[in-house]
């Protein structure tokens, strides 16, 4: 029986197909995933992400198990201000991708849906004294995302949020509903995401899509976020990753700073050269439409040198696009293909992200 | 609701709407629901011939690829090219403009075909 995010009652009510994902049912497109997609990119787009997993550590000793935990330098930041990190085990690979929030008594760590419980466990079993709760029932998480967000949201909040900084949040409230409102999304667009109280869910998610009906505001699924999160270069835990993948290995090499001092998977990650990680991981435009999928085979020059972690079709590009763990000796500059099915698709290494949201909108 | 007395439906979810010998060959509303947002199409070439039962393509969503049946056996007369660029109609207009392929010399013989009752028992409609 998969868990119900506070919202469930509003995606069945409006029609969406329901999916199960990490462990929750949740809704893969209300409308289409194309005009979902459109949407995010030209208008805004509203999500549930009430499946994300929230655990706060406040106390003592909380900064020293948050640092002991996430590769990145979670001292550096101030109340209010937020970082991308992975967190790996003690071999350097990668238990899960987090963001992790400066709060007032402590931090807030986000995590993936599927990997709550292994997560919790990972972190009660090393975070030595600090205080460690697990909130992910407690808390609803909404997103607004698209070059139209920041107006919705900001027309709604008791204090001006325009001013909200990437990667910062602040508690106010939306609707009346108090709320930890952070500049942070995981489309490629501005907007925000909402932190609140489940029970505060449904009235927000109902007056956010009224306040948004005039700005072209639609509902969006899980079929919508995984395609703009790919066009905006953003991994997945699970498919692009996993316990297996160090940082290095999946581009993520910016998150860890060896020179913060001793982490779990910090001995180990020393060990490796950055500039030549066990793996590389890179991005492929298709020139066709045919979808490379999780697990097909990457040729380069005619010998398998990998395979593809995430594929799907570009919206906003109208080519497919794809990410993949290729061997680290083959060259930006190789002709590579993909092994879709037994037809091969020529293909191009490409910088990421492949979608970048244009200046200023 | 389109009318679909004339259609006949596979277990795999093609429709097929014979003409004399002629036969036009798409996928079921409910194949195009399930599927979500078609993207590509790998279509035969004209002058292919088909087998009742024979894979005579893909279809791929941003969700899945799968494969395509010929539901009666013929010879690929003509193919919709319009589904090259606009891979949605298939989404838009499943028994329509969505369709896929156009058979000559068709024949249902050997062919397991389902009505438009048995076809709806079967997807539990």
């Amino acid at each position: 029986m998969a868990l119900r995010t506070p919202l469930y009652e509003k995606h069945v009510a409006a029609g969406a197909r329901m999916v199960e994902f990490g462990g929750f049912d949740m809704p893969l497109q209300y409308s289409t995933i194309r005009d979902e997609h459109i949407a995010v990119r030209t208008r805004c787009g509203l999500f549930d992400l009430s499946h994300m997993g929230e655990v706060r550590f406040s106390g003592d000793g909380a900064l020293e198990a948050v640092q002991h935990l996430v590769t990145n330098d979670v001292a550096r930041l101030e109340v209010g201000g937020a970082l991308y990190s992975v967190m790996c085990n003690q071999q350097g690979g990668i238990v899960d991708d987090v963001v992790v929030y400066r709060e007032p008594g402590g931090y807030m760590v986000v995590i993936n849906a599927a990997c709550r419980a292994k997560d919790v466990d990972w972190m009660r079993a090393h975070s030595g004294g600090a205080s460690l709760d697990d909130l992910s029932h407690e808390l609803a998480l909404l997103a607004v995302q698209g070059p139209r967000a920041v107006k919705v949201v900001s027309e709604m909040t008791a204090d001006d949020v325009t001013g909200v900084r990437p990667f910062h949040s602040v508690d106010t409230s939306v609707a009346g509903v108090h709320a930890a409102v952070s500049r942070t999304g995981y489309t490629g667009e501005d907007g925000f995401e909402l932190y609140v109280d489940a029970a505060d869910a449904p009235g927000l998610w109902d007056a956010l899509l009224e306040a948004g009906s005039s700005e072209g505001m639609l509902p969006c699924g899980l079929g919508a976020r995984d395609t703009l999160r790919l066009e905006a270069g953003l991994r997945l835990y699970g498919q692009d990753m996993d316990d297996d993948t160090d940082p290095y290995s999946c581009g993520l090499g910016w998150t860890v700073k060896l020179q913060k001092g001793e982490f779990i998977g910090s001995a180990a990650l020393a060990r490796i050269d950055p500039s030549i990680p066990p793996r590389r991981f890179v991005g492929i435009a298709l020139q066709g439409r045919a979808i490379a999928r999780h697990g097909q085979r990457v040729l380069a020059g005619g010998r398998d040198a990998g395979e593809v972690t995430s594929g799907t079709y570009s919206f906003t590009l109208d080519h497919s696009i794809a990410t993949a763990s290729i061997d680290s000796d083959i060259p930006t500059d190789a002709d590579i293909s993909i092994d879709i099915r037994g037809t091969t698709a020529a293909a191009e290494v490409v910088p990421l992200p492949f979608y970048r949201r244009p200046k200023g909108a | 609701m389109a009318d679909l007395s004339n259609y006949r439906f596979t277990a795999s979810h093609e429709w097929v709407r014979v003409e004399g010998a002629t036969a036009t060959v798409g996928i079921t509303d409910h194949a195009q629901a399930q599927l979500g947002d078609v993207i590509f199409l790998e279509l035969p070439e004209v002058g292919t011939t088909l087998k009742a039962g024979a894979k005579f393509g893909a279809i791929e969503s941003v969700k899945a690829a799968s494969d395509l049946y010929a539901p009666v056996r013929g010879t690929v007369a003509e193919v919709n090219g319009a589904l090259t660029d606009h891979p949605e109609m298939v989404n838009a207009d499943p028994y329509g403009d969505g369709w896929m392929l156009r058979l000559s010399d068709a024949s249902d013989d050997g062919a397991d075909l389902l009505d438009e009752a048995g076809y709806a028992k079967l997807v539990g409609a």
